[in-house]
């Protein structure tokens, strides 16, 4: 399975992004793999509008299967994650991705 | 002579202004008060007149024909708002994202995204004796204000093309919407308070009109409140200072009851006497 964190750095001691749309970078943890690996979404500062749509629609492209973040996508974006078959996890946003992983695999965090 | 009425802070008087100053102008002849703060239009509720006309507002959205698309992607190539979507075998469109430019469905080969209309908002037109008054209303949901302002500003060029003053009361701040309401106006009232955040308000509302090469003064409402800095920044910077409006809890207790207050106020009426003489000038010796 391959887990996706919204974060704001590209390792597994960063600090969680609260933030889905415009979120600074994305960690991966391909579960199967044991690999983490990152993805730099920082150009979405130059969205003035519909950073969500566009942030989701390139998880969906990264093969992401489970999203943790902190406050959740909004409206525009949660209707393409609806599609995408990714399930999202709420309430990581204080957290760093090591802290948010272990939140998530202890059945701490809320699914939306 | 079209004028905008239009401030950097919100909440400074640009509806007092605009509806008084349109009841004192139709004393004289035929004015049209239009009312382009669309995400809240509340002139309204100071001109009490009668429903003259009232249409609907349309915005052009494309709409996915899933039966003829190829899946090629130019259509999410070309939006540069991230409206269109696609999603594996889907083409998702976000209606309130989508800035009607047509590219997408231009450059479709197979035309699998024709444009449609979607309804935005409602515009009607009020009229009380020499003031025509129109106002339009963003639908509730809807994220933009700008196509909404371009087609009223139509409504009024096709309707009033022979009025001589035509007002335009405009939403605060300095984005997109304050742009649309202003690009066209031959003149500008920025309306502020005398305070350190109308003064903040002010300098970013006024480098807004310089760098639109536009001819614009300030009038200061509830004058007598926080300090004099507005005044030394407009004679510092040869702004036209237009009017001083008075702070008064009498002029407060009337507007929140939906009153105008010059009729009451002969000291307002003098302040918008001075506005209209200015203009007046304007009018007989254009600055080019």
């Amino acid at each position: 399975m391959k887990i996706a964190f919204t974060t704001k750095g590209t390792n597994w001691d960063s600090e969680m992004d609260p933030r889905f749309g415009r979120t600074e970078y994305f960690v991966f943890y391909d579960e199967t793999k044991k690999e983490v690996t990152s993805y730099d979404n920082r150009d979405t500062g130059n969205d003035a509008h519909g950073a969500g749509p566009k942030t989701a629609q390139k998880l969906f492209e990264l093969k992401a299967d489970v999203l943790i973040t902190g406050n959740g996508p909004g409206g525009n974006a949660a209707a393409v994650m609806n599609k995408t078959g990714i399930t999202t996890y709420v309430g990581a946003g204080e957290m760093t991705v090591k802290q948010a992983y272990a939140a998530f695999i202890k059945g701490d965090l809320k699914k939306v | 002579m079209k004028i905008a009425i239009a401030s950097g802070k919100g909440g400074t008087g640009k509806t007092t202004l605009s509806t008084n100053f349109a009841a004192y102008l139709s004393e004289f002849g035929d004015v049209v008060l239009c009312d382009l703060d669309v995400e809240e239009p509340n002139s309204g509720l100071f001109i009490k007149g009668d429903i003259v006309h009232r249409e609907k507002k349309f915005k052009m959205i494309p709409q996915w024909n899933e039966d003829t698309c190829t899946l090629c992607g130019n259509c999410q190539k070309s939006c540069n708002f991230h409206a269109v979507i696609q999603l594996g075998p889907n083409i998702m469109v976000f209606p309130e994202l989508c800035h009607s430019c047509y590219a997408c469905s231009e450059l479709c080969p197979t035309s699998s995204l024709p444009m449609v209309n979607k309804k935005i908002g409602q515009l009607t037109h009020y009229q009380k004796d020499n003031l025509n008054f129109i106002e339009s209303r963003l639908d509730i949901g809807e994220e933009q204000a700008v196509p909404l302002i371009a087609q009223t500003n139509k409504f009024v060029d096709d309707n009033f093309s022979d009025f001589i003053i035509k007002l335009f009361d405009s939403p605060p701040g300095t984005s997109c919407p304050v742009i649309e309401v202003t690009k066209d106006a031959d003149f500008v009232i920025l309306v502020t308070e005398p305070t350190p955040f109308g003064l903040h308000d002010l300098k970013l509302a006024v480098e807004t009109m310089k760098e639109l090469r536009k001819n614009f003064g300030v009038v200061v409402n509830r004058y007598g409140i926080g300090n004099d800095d507005v005044i030394a920044y407009c004679e510092k910077e040869s702004i036209p200072l237009l009017a001083k409006i008075p702070n008064s809890r009498q002029i407060a207790e009337l507007y929140s009851s939906g009153n105008l207050i010059y009729k009451e106020f002969p000291e307002v009426k003098q302040q918008l006497e001075n506005i209209k003489n200015f203009i007046m000038n304007q009018i007989q010796q254009p600055t080019v």
